[in-house]
This record gives C-alpha cells, sequence and structure tokens, in this order.
C-alpha cells in the first residue's frame, strides 16, 4: 500500500494546535484530498503521488510549511510534562503499571516517587486500583512512556471519584487561564485534578462531587459555543442547594508527596480510607 | 443461513427486472448509519442495512491481550465478528464457528491494509462486529460500521473501506442481495473498496460466474462502494458537526 512521507513526531503538531486552535474548523475525514498548495504532509496526513490526504478525523490546519489535522477524538496521546490522572494495574516488585488511558501503560518505577521503597515492598505503597497523579517524564520510539510522582502537585489520591472527558476537551474544563475550573470549585467546594489526559479525579462530599460530574457532562456535550464558563457559572448557581452559597474550595489539591511511606504493612487495614472510585459513564 | 431446497424456489426476478424487493438490479437497499453509537468504546457505529442491524465498537490502541500477539514495530489489529443466537430465523448457535472465524480474518485483513498501524508499536487494536439482526451481506455490513467506528476511534488510516455484495440470480448480476436472492441465487461476491487508491483490499466469491459477468459484478460493486461510501462520510459528519473545539483555552 502506498505510504506517504510523515515528517515529525506527531506530540510536536498536537502541541502547537493547543496554543492555537483552528479557526476555520473545516472537518476533514480519512481519505480526504487536502489542499495542500505546495504544503509538507504533517500530523494526521500522508502523501501519495504529490497529493495530500487526511489520515484522521479532524480539523483541517494548514500551519505552513506543513498541513495537519487535529485529531478530535481517540485516545490520549501523552507529551512530555503532561500532568496525568491514572490507576494502578499492574504492581511488579520494582514499578507499577498506570493506565492512564494511553495506548500503552505507563511504568512508574519505585525511584520516581516520594518514597524509599525497597524492592519488593512496592505493594506497601501503591495496589491494583489506587489512583495517583503522575507527570509523564519522557516517551521513546516504541511508544513507551516514563511517568513521575516526584514533582508538585503529583502523588496518591485518597477517596473521591474518577470521571473520564475526552482529552481533546481538557482545554475546555481548565478554560482561559483556569477560569473554568476556578467557576466550579468555587461553586461546589470540590476539590479537583485535572489529568491531561481526560480523567477527572474529583474529591469532597457527595453532592460536590455529582454536582461537578454534571457540569462536566454539560462541558462534553456543548463543544463549540462560546460563554462556556459563563453559562456553567449560571447552571451551577441555579443549582447550588439552599442555604448554602458559594463554597470555598481549592482549584487542585492532592495528597502532599511528603506525606511519607504509610507506618503499617500492607496487609489489610480496614480503617484506610477507600480508594478512588471509577465512573465510566462521563 | 436457511437449508437451501427445503424450500421452494422463489421468484427472484420479474419480467420488469424487478427483484423479490421490488428493487432494479443495480440498487442498493436502503442503509443508514449511525456514528459515535456507544459511550463505553473508543469508536464506534451502528449500521441499518436493509434488514441487517449491525454494531461495531473500536478499542485501542491498547494493551495487547493474550500478549505473545504483540509486535514490536506495528500495532496488531483484531477482529471478533460476531453473530447474535437471535440475529437469523432459527437460532444461531453462539460462539466461535468456522464462518465467523473465516469472516473475522478477512475483515481484520481488510483493515490492516488500510490502518496506519506502524504509528502504534506493541499495541492493539480491536474492532468488535456484533451482528443483531442478519439477512444477507453481513461481513460488510460488518466492515462499513467497524470503518466508520475506526474513525470515529481516532485511527490513522488511508481512507474509509465501504463494502458491498454483488451477487448473481436468476441469470442477472445484482447488487446487494438480500437473504432469498443469497440462499437460492447462483453466486455471491463480497468486496471492499479503498475509494482514495480504487483498490478492493476485500473480495470472496461464492458460486459460478463468466468471466464477463464477474467484470460486470465488480464494475457494480466497485459503483455501489461509492454510494455506501458518501453515506460513511455523511455519518461521521453529522456526528461531528458540533465539534467541540478549545476556544476558550488560554
Amino acid at each position: 500500500m502506498p505510504r506517504g512521507h510523515r515528517p515529525g513526531h506527531r506530540s510536536d503538531g498536537r502541541e502547537a494546535s493547543a496554543s492555537h486552535p483552528p479557526r476555520d474548523r473545516v472537518l476533514v475525514l480519512p481519505g480526504e484530498e487536502l489542499p495542500s498548495r505546495g504544503l509538507k504532509p504533517g500530523p494526521g496526513t500522508y502523501r501519495v503521488g504529490g497529493k495530500v490526504y487526511a489520515s484522521q478525523l479532524g480539523l483541517l490546519a494548514p500551519r505552513p510549511p506543513f498541513v495537519q489535522v487535529v485529531p478530535l477524538s481517540g485516545r490520549y496521546l501523552p507529551k512530555p510534562d503532561d500532568r496525568v490522572v491514572g490507576t494502578v494495574t499492574d504492581v511488579q516488585s520494582t514499578f507499577w503499571l498506570l493506565d492512564i488511558g494511553a495506548p500503552r501503560w505507563a511504568p512508574l518505577h519505585m525511584t520516581g516517587t516520594p518514597w524509599k521503597v525497597d524492592v519488593g515492598e512496592t505493594e506497601r505503597y501503591l495496589r491494583v486500583g489506587d489512583a495517583v497523579v503522575v507527570r509523564v517524564e519522557n516517551l521513546d520510539a516504541t511508544g513507551r512512556i516514563g511517568v513521575t510522582m516526584v514533582g508538585e502537585e503529583l502523588g496518591k489520591l485518597e477517596g473521591g471519584t474518577i470521571v473520564r472527558i475526552s482529552p481533546a476537551r481538557v482545554p475546555r474544563l481548565v478554560g482561559r487561564s483556569g477560569s473554568m475550573i476556578a467557576t466550579i470549585t468555587q461553586h461546589t467546594g470540590a476539590e479537583i485534578a485535572i489529568g491531561q489526559n481526560g480523567r477527572i479525579w474529583i474529591g469532597g462530599s457527595p453532592e460536590a462531587i455529582r454536582r461537578v460530574h454534571d457540569v462536566l457532562r454539560m462541558i462534553e456535550e456543548n463543544g463549540p459555543r462560546s460563554g462556556l464558563t459563563d453559562r456553567v457559572e449560571r447552571f451551577l448557581i441555579a443549582t447550588t442547594p439552599t442555604g448554602g452559597g458559594p463554597a470555598e474550595g481549592e482549584t487542585v489539591r492532592v495528597v502532599p508527596h511528603d506525606e511519607g511511606p504509610p507506618d503499617e504493612p500492607a496487609v489489610p487495614a480496614g480503617d484506610e480510607p477507600e480508594g478512588p472510585t471509577e465512573s465510566d459513564d462521563e | 443461513m436457511g437449508s437451501v431446497g427445503a424450500k421452494e424456489v422463489p421468484v427472484l426476478l420479474d419480467a420488469d427486472g424487478r427483484r423479490i424487493d421490488g428493487r432494479k438490479l443495480d440498487e442498493l437497499r436502503p442503509i443508514q448509519i449511525r456514528a459515535g453509537a456507544l459511550r463505553q468504546a473508543d469508536g464506534s457505529a451502528f449500521v441499518e442495512w436493509g434488514q441487517n442491524k449491525v454494531m461495531a465498537a473500536v478499542y485501542g490502541p491498547r494493551e495487547v491481550h493474550p500478549r505473545h500477539l504483540q509486535q514490536s514495530t506495528k500495532a496488531v489489529i483484531q477482529c471478533k465478528y460476531n453473530m447474535a443466537a437471535f440475529s437469523v430465523d432459527e437460532r444461531k448457535r453462539p460462539g466461535l464457528d468456522r464462518r465467523s472465524q473465516e469472516i473475522s480474518k478477512v475483515i481484520a485483513e481488510a483493515f490492516e491494509s488500510v490502518v496506519f498501524a506502524e504509528e502504534f508499536p506493541r499495541t492493539s487494536i480491536d474492532v468488535y462486529i456484533e451482528v443483531l439482526q442478519a439477512n444477507a451481506g453481513t461481513r460488510c455490513a460488518g466492515l462499513v460500521a467497524g470503518s466508520v467506528a475506526l474513525a470515529d476511534a481516532g485511527i490513522p488510516m488511508v481512507d474509509l473501506l465501504p463494502a458491498v455484495a454483488v451477487g448473481k440470480v436468476a441469470g442477472s448480476i445484482a447488487l446487494d442481495l438480500k437473504k432469498e436472492e443469497d440462499n437460492f441465487g447462483e453466486a455471491d461476491l463480497p468486496m471492499a473498496l479503498v475509494p482514495q487508491s480504487g483498490r478492493l483490499v476485500l473480495l470472496q466469491m461464492e458460486g459460478h460466474m463468466t468471466e464477463e459477468e464477474l467484470a460486470r459484478a465488480l464494475d457494480l460493486g466497485v459503483g455501489g462502494c461509492k454510494v455506501i461510501y458518501e453515506k460513511m462520510k455523511q455519518a461521521l459528519r453529522e456526528r461531528y458537526s458540533v465539534a467541540p473545539v478549545p476556544t476558550e483555552a488560554a
């Protein structure tokens, strides 16, 4: 099968697109010929016989010297420095495997944590099903994803709930310089940790979690219209339980990473806080 | 499929050249496609095509299970075609059988030839095709549904993959056979087309045709694929017409 030249790494284009969303918003589908006008095939495209075609469903984005397609759907594709919410899927003697919604599981090595973990003792710190906030450190050509838990606002998540939204909607949830998320936390009092991978951790009272959940669904369903932050605010004011004004809330709070290792061994500790529950109906 | 010979052969083509359901020889059954029919999947589609109803779900690229199937340079494409027990008149015995294994294989291979699998090494792209109601041409309906689901899942590929079956009924080449025509006809020729290149990535035949008939059938099939291609694109455009764009992003 003829394959076009596909220069550059995919993440380069995605990074550029995140800061400059395409204004023209032309939807293209796989196989569609693109008006290349001498531009080179960038991410989301391929070239056959001098013509450039879309390889992905997305929005056409001419970015000289490339023409590219910004995807509207699909799995989360990690970029270095992304902060992501993941769940532990496997525990080995020196590392954990995390599901961060990417094509592959991401290994978190025991040296990439704020704890002093001994070989074979990994399960004392994180077990299958536990939720964490980590940062993408490096990617290699084979798609291996290196993550770390050492850094600001990284660590294990206790309690709460995880809701999935499309990674493409995350910038919308954050809003212009964090306006959207500030509005949501202010009116609900929930604690929210946003993963660039579209996994959103919500902590707080069941009522607060439920309200944030409603808002996330609203953000998912109302894509293209502007003024979403205002509409979300009006929605939140309208649904504020009687007697309760805007509650206090931090934008992001995770368990501080200098909390140190748990003292008790990993044997079933009934009084331990429950791990986050996964909610799949985004 | 019913048992051939048990029933009397119906009149498949009347004097006016109309088929058993009133269609002309070059006419498709009505087809409706909905992209994004399932919430849980990375991509999905629902196809109603004549009396066929087919659901497709795509997951991935994701970790490969079972692990030994993993390839170090590209994604593996796994397809599972399955017919529901209630999809046909007489209960279909559930589970894998020779027929569904073969169809899964040829559909997976058709997708392999269009997906840019080398972008996701060591992963798996899983396509699940569930036939809820069958009336001949389910592998083509499955291909169409699976292909729209792949696009919906954001999988990079050369093109969508429209598919249709052409057959020979009552001595004439006819497009898009329905069940009676498939059962009592003389030949059945399912095909899948890559519109971008004009290549066929699936072509099977059951029965007999002359060389001239085959040429006519291929012509008819490619024409049918192009009509279905437009329907597939339309379904995806409808789904993404309210395309989310992060205009408020900082």
